[in-house]
């Protein structure tokens, strides 16, 4: 199905604007990108419309199902199919819905969210409207980092002046912890009511009961982008990037190979060597490939780089691209103490509310850092470590444990010789800066 | 046939690691090296029922539940 015209006809891949000349769908992989200067200026609305139009209105569900038929999926790192999800939240209940833009990015390596926000706000928000009239919600919460509150406040001035949307819109500060984008601490976060940290929604998610005990859609703001283009230029249009399982493109934020790290639109079903241009014999100049963030997992440089980039191939070999991140960890340093640093910061950003996920992280951080510094007080070798993370996997209220066991499991895979190496020889003698970004941030207060 | 079949779930939240479900309930939970529950995956086998509610019912934090999977 093609998107409804907001006035005239609908012609060929153009969209009449009422405002100005039509406006033709991207025919390239670059979309959420397109008019996106890098010079740090946000995107004013009169560009904006110039260059995209407005989004159509689509009647009843019909939104819901393009979004379906799309086959889009949530850009957060889940990977969730955005169509059933606002289904799901659309049929909640009989209490009318809230949708949040969560713009928290808290993966220390990505920042595609914090690019779009800063730099392309008017097209989340186009997407977070169009959601709420989708499904009922009289309501839209942006959930941004205090960086990005100047631009997307700019921008909700800017719409206001027009009157464009027909729905109240709040902004609230995501605070700058690791677990502060995850679903329920969002929630919590809104509602002022333990923020920052998760529930335990096993038994009733935030689709059902979120904010204000309102069933709730919190969707990643590239996730949002990319629905209020298919809302423009409909779902055939999306497919026609990408593969049929994995349509469309995603941002990736590329570190490691660069001075500063990169962030490029790519069509999902490339592999990695092309989408970044590497000249096949690269992956001797580097060690592993972390996809998806500490989050995500890690993958051995011949298979990243030559792999498809969908979530069921990443998946297939333990890793996710989760928020998109791509580390290239360089040759020259020591990946164990990048993995233990990584895993000792992971365990500090834990929300300190499940037994099993505060002791048992701070026991994996503990035998990650003597595997990195002092392999010899090992008495187990490396048999500790699949055993913690058994004990950590699914025992939190959310997946932060799940995932610190998916980036330790992987990294062992990746980095087995490099650990046997540091048994038998001892550790490096590694000089080296940091790789992997950790943020400053403040370790968690007390329960 | 549909039948309706009963998990015992945890809030790891809720829950303190007072070990008194283990108790209960050893032919479904166990405990970690930290004190918290194990327990075992699936469903709860219908003679085993009793237990479970006990467990349920002497949690102090009021942090296991019997939740129905139709299915």
């Amino acid at each position: 199905m093609t998107p409804p015209a907001p006035a005239g006809r609908l012609r060929s891949s153009a969209v009449v604007s009422p405002t100005g000349p039509p406006v033709h769908a991207p025919t390239g992989t670059v979309r959420l990108l397109a008019g996106v200067s890098g010079d740090d200026r946000p995107v004013g609305l009169g560009e904006h419309l110039e260059r995209w139009g407005p989004v159509p209105r689509w009647k009843g569900e019909s939104l819901i199902q393009e979004i379906e038929r799309s086959g889009l999926r949530g850009h957060g790192g889940g990977w969730f199919p955005v169509g059933t999800k606002w289904r799901a939240v659309h049929r909640a209940g009989l209490r009318r819905p809230v949708v949040v833009a969560n713009g928290s990015e808290s993966e220390p390596a990505s920042g595609k969210d914090r690019l779009l926000l800063c730099q392309n706000p008017h097209l989340v928000l186009d997407g977070a409207v169009a959601a709420a009239l989708s499904i009922g919600a009289p309501d839209v919460v942006l959930h941004v980092p205090d960086l990005a509150r100047q631009a997307v406040e700019g921008a909700l001035a800017e719409r206001r002046r027009r009157g464009l949307d027909p729905c109240v819109i709040e902004v609230v500060t995501a605070p700058d912890t690791y677990l502060a984008g995850q679903e329920s601490a969002v929630v919590n976060t809104i509602s002022a009511r333990n923020p920052g940290r998760p529930s335990f929604v096993a038994v009733r998610s935030v689709r059902e009961r979120g904010v204000g005990g309102r069933p709730t859609l919190v969707q990643n703001v590239e996730s949002l982008a990319h629905a209020s283009l298919i809302a423009r230029f409909g779902a055939e249009w999306f497919r026609s990037v990408g593969t049929q399982g994995s349509p469309g493109s995603t941002l990736l934020t590329v570190s490691g190979r660069w001075p500063e790290p990169r962030i490029v639109e790519a069509p999902l079903g490339q592999p990695l060597g092309e989408i970044l241009g590497l000249a096949p014999g690269v992956e001797r100049t580097v060690q592993g490939v972390l996809l998806g963030g500490y989050g995500g997992g890690w993958l051995t440089p011949s298979e990243a780089l030559a792999m498809p980039l969908t979530e069921e191939a990443a998946r297939h070999r333990g890793s996710s691209i989760g928020a998109g991140v791509v580390v290239l960890l360089p040759g020259d340093v020591c990946p164990l103490l990048e993995v233990s640093r990584v895993v000792r910061y992971l365990e500090g950003q834990g929300a300190g509310q499940c037994g099993p996920c505060v002791h048992g992280l701070d026991a994996l951080a503990g035998v990650m850092e003597s595997l990195a510094v002092q392999p010899r007080t090992l008495r187990n070798g490396l048999s500790d470590i699949p055993t913690l993370c058994a004990l950590v996997d699914g025992r939190g209220a959310c997946a932060h444990p799940d995932g610190v066991a998916r980036f330790v499991r992987t990294a062992l895979r990746v980095f087995e010789g490099h650990a046997d190496l540091h048994l038998q020889r001892g550790p490096c003698h590694a000089t080296h800066p940091p790789v992997l970004p950790l943020p400053a941030t403040r370790r968690r207060s007390g329960r | 046939m549909r039948r309706t079949r009963i998990a015992l779930v945890v809030d790891p939240v809720a829950c303190d690691g007072s070990g008194v479900c283990a108790e209960l309930f050893p032919e479904h939970i166990g405990v970690d090296p930290w004190g918290y529950p194990l327990i075992s995956p699936g469903e709860v086998p219908d003679h085993l029922l009793d237990h479970a509610q006990t467990a349920v019912t002497g949690c102090p934090r009021l942090a296991l539940t019997l939740v129905r999977r139709d299915g």
